[in-house]
């Protein structure tokens, strides 16, 4: 929520001059009979995807040159908003003089880009970015149709959101380098879930395979459980730095080095310490401490002692280690 | 020419009803609360406005009308009202409710729900309205609240208020009602249905927005959502905005007294019956819930193969307003919830247009929201795919 969220109700507003010209005019509406697909001497493909129950739905004519695979003519008709029949109309202009495999390239984010008035304005608001999936897809299901396979077939890679047409491996590369942990961050990164918000959490508009939340979440567990298989991998080795290590394991660690640099002297003093907790407070990892014995009160602790102690763990382990005495 | 169509979402603010605010802004501007003639000064006003807003829902000198920001915060009051002062400080844990209520209603029971209250939501019946005796029914031991609405806003059908007000005091339940869409439609009667709370809504009534009130019968607690000073005797608090509730005061007055509430039941009512008509001569259009039983100045028709939205946009070209709930059009793109309670088929859930008209539409405005309302449909069934060409050899999987 800021400033611009707060007025609601402007969807028509952001629509480019050619959504509201297609709209209002679309070029490309209509059908084609078996006997105009004949005179044209082609094949008459038709495809329908969506449904009125869910309030989308297009019906795609194509006639195809049989020996050439070229679209010769395609129109459509929709049920739906302006968004929805703006991007029929357009999607239908784009295919005609394609090669079919050609026209099963054109995607949703294509249909769009064709709508924009100018080159760095959306075509439509956001939450109407979904309205032109459904071009996309019945463009595939003609093609499929046409080609005599399934319509999967035409896409390689699982695709989380479909309105910025972003994969699931994307969306798990991105959240594992920059190490994210909110789903606002991984929007940030990579636009999915920026549009009809339907693929960030069950409950949208479109219910879906796979969320991001889970993704997330599955991504975080898969980083822990390999972020710990490394540090198990690597404890009998010389090769796991403290960074690596879990937080049981830098304790270990960092009670093993005062075992045997720092305690016999304190204990020569008739002292000793006591480690309270470990926190990382990124760059650094925040060792407190309790003094026991002798050395609660001796004015050492927070001034020579302190630094000698902080100091050993510094050299031996790693310099980002502060100790605080509680 | 312009033509608003959708005075169940907001109304013009009667002329004279601006005229009677003006003053309350530059010249009345006290605070009602002060001792001295600023203060004292707007008193005779909004003394009036209060006995307008008595008398139009015949309410007696014992209750309360409490001026509050609009019907969603009565109707919020109501709910966490009775929340905490008989579920949390009582031995009560249920409310019963309908599907089709405003989201005030609904949310703020949903909210409730995740706090451990015990929610029933009530389905309407094929009519588009809730039997009474489902109510009675519904009704446990335990049951704290009935809140129904007088009127639905999007096809405009009424309750058995009567009825359930009846069963509820009988039961010794407290009964809540959003006449939000009621006032100035058909008679509000508080006596006549014993209900101890009623909501309701200015800027539904030609009044200025911002603002409200709820009813409160006499006798009845309800711990104050709002705290702070004295205002209101004490049970909302905050400076009364005089201006708005002066004009609501009087536009009251204007919806409510016999003349008003028979010119809606007659003229009104006639615009009305023209316009849905002259759309039901259109082959594959029904109305969403029946004809019978409905304030005079709703329509909630379905074109089949013609989206909402879409509907919306080729109205908003010729200067038409009307609405749907249906979907693209706001951000959560879900059907309308009131067209799938109704149970209408799932094909036409985003096939409803809701015309609501107002004592200022003419016929001249209704004969050219005909024209263009039937041009809008012929148009987008032309390009819908609903009444597509399908080749013999074809499977439509529409």
């Amino acid at each position: 929520m800021a400033k611009n969220d707060l007025i609601s109700g402007s969807i028509w507003d952001e629509y480019s001059n050619q959504v509201v010209r297609r709209m209002d005019d679309p070029t490309h509406q209509g059908e084609i009979t078996e006997e105009q697909a004949e005179e044209l001497g082609g094949k008459l493909i038709v495809a329908d995807f969506g449904a009125e129950s869910c309030g989308d739905a297009v019906r795609l004519y194509w006639v195809v040159n049989e020996e050439s695979n070229v679209i010769l003519n395609s129109k459509f008709k929709s049920f739906g908003c302006g968004t929805a029949i703006a991007s029929s109309d357009v999607m239908a202009e784009l295919c005609v003089g394609k090669k079919v495999e050609e026209a099963v390239k054109i995607t949703n984010i294509d249909v769009e880009f064709a709508l924009r008035d100018e080159p760095d304005t959306p075509a439509v608001p956001p939450q109407k970015m979904h309205c032109s999936v459904m071009a996309y897809d019945v463009i595939k299901k003609a093609a499929a149709t046409y080609m005599n396979v399934d319509m999967e077939s035409f896409e390689q890679e699982v695709i989380v959101c479909e309105c910025a047409r972003v994969t699931l491996q994307t969306i798990q590369e991105v959240i594992k380098i920059n190490d994210l942990s909110t789903v606002e961050q991984i929007t940030d990164y990579t636009k999915a879930g920026a549009f009809c918000k339907s693929c960030i959490k069950p409950g949208g508009h479109e219910e879906k395979d796979l969320y991001l939340v889970d993704i997330l979440a599955d991504t975080r567990a898969s980083m822990e459980e390999e972020r710990m298989k490394n540090a198990a991998d690597l404890s009998e080795s010389d090769e796991l730095t403290f960074d690596k290590m879990t937080m049981i394991q830098k304790l270990k660690q960092v009670e093993s080095v005062l075992d045997v640099d720092v305690r016999p002297m304190l204990i020569m003093d008739g002292g000793n310490m006591e480690i309270i907790d470990i926190k990382e407070n990124m760059p650094h990892y925040d060792l407190y401490i309790r003094y026991l014995g002798a050395c609660s009160g001796c004015a050492s602790g927070s001034t020579g002692t302190l630094y000698g102690i902080e100091s050993i763990l510094q050299q031996k382990i790693d310099e980002n280690i502060r100790v605080l005495p509680i | 020419m312009e033509v608003y169509l959708d005075n169940n979402a907001t109304t013009m603010v009667d002329p004279e009803v601006y005229k009677a605010m003006l003053p309350f802004f530059c010249e009345k501007y006290g605070n009602p609360n002060s001792l001295h003639k600023f203060g004292a000064g707007t008193h005779p006003k909004m003394v009036e406005a209060l006995n307008y807003l008595y008398d139009g829902i015949h309410a007696a000198d014992a209750d309360d009308i409490i001026i509050t920001a609009n019907a969603t915060e009565s109707n919020n009051w109501v709910l966490k009202g009775v929340w905490i002062d008989r579920i949390l400080n009582g031995n009560k844990n249920h409310i019963i409710t309908s599907e089709v209520e405003h989201p005030s209603i609904t949310a703020t029971c949903k909210f409730l729900e995740t706090q451990g209250v015990s929610v029933t939501y009530l389905a309407v019946n094929e009519e588009g309205t809730i039997d009474a005796s489902s109510v009675e029914s519904a009704i446990r031991e335990d049951t704290a609240l009935v809140s129904i609405m007088w009127a639905n806003n999007e096809t405009g059908k009424l309750f058995p208020v009567e009825e359930i007000g009846r069963i509820c005091q009988s039961k010794d339940v407290l009964f809540h009602s959003d006449a939000t869409q009621a006032i100035g439609k058909v008679v509000v009667d508080v006596q006549k249905v014993f209900a101890d709370f009623i909501s309701f809504s200015a800027h539904k009534f030609h009044g200025p927005k911002g603002v409200g009130g709820l009813y409160i019968k006499a006798g009845i607690e309800l711990t104050p959502l709002l705290n702070g000073g004295e205002q209101m005797g004490g049970r909302r608090a905050g400076t009364v905005d005089v201006a708005s509730m002066v004009g609501m005061g009087l536009a009251m007055k204007q919806a409510t007294n016999t003349m008003a509430l028979a010119y809606e039941n007659n003229h009104v009512r006639k615009l009305r019956d023209k316009l849905e008509n002259a759309i039901l001569e259109l082959p594959e259009t029904i109305v969403i819930g029946g004809k019978e039983n409905r304030t005079p100045n709703t329509t909630l028709i379905s074109i089949r193969g013609v989206e909402g939205e879409s509907m919306l946009w080729d109205l908003n070209q010729q200067r038409i307003g009307a609405s749907t709930g249906s979907a693209c059009a706001s951000e959560d793109l879900e059907a309308n919830p009131v067209m799938s309670a109704f149970g209408s088929d799932s094909e036409l859930a985003h096939t409803g247009v809701r015309f609501s008209l107002s004592r200022f539409n003419t016929n001249e405005q209704i004969d050219f929201a005909i024209e263009t309302i039937v041009n809008a449909v012929n148009r987008l069934r032309a390009i819908s795919s609903s009444y597509a060409y399908t080749p013999k050899n074809h499977e439509s999987q529409l």
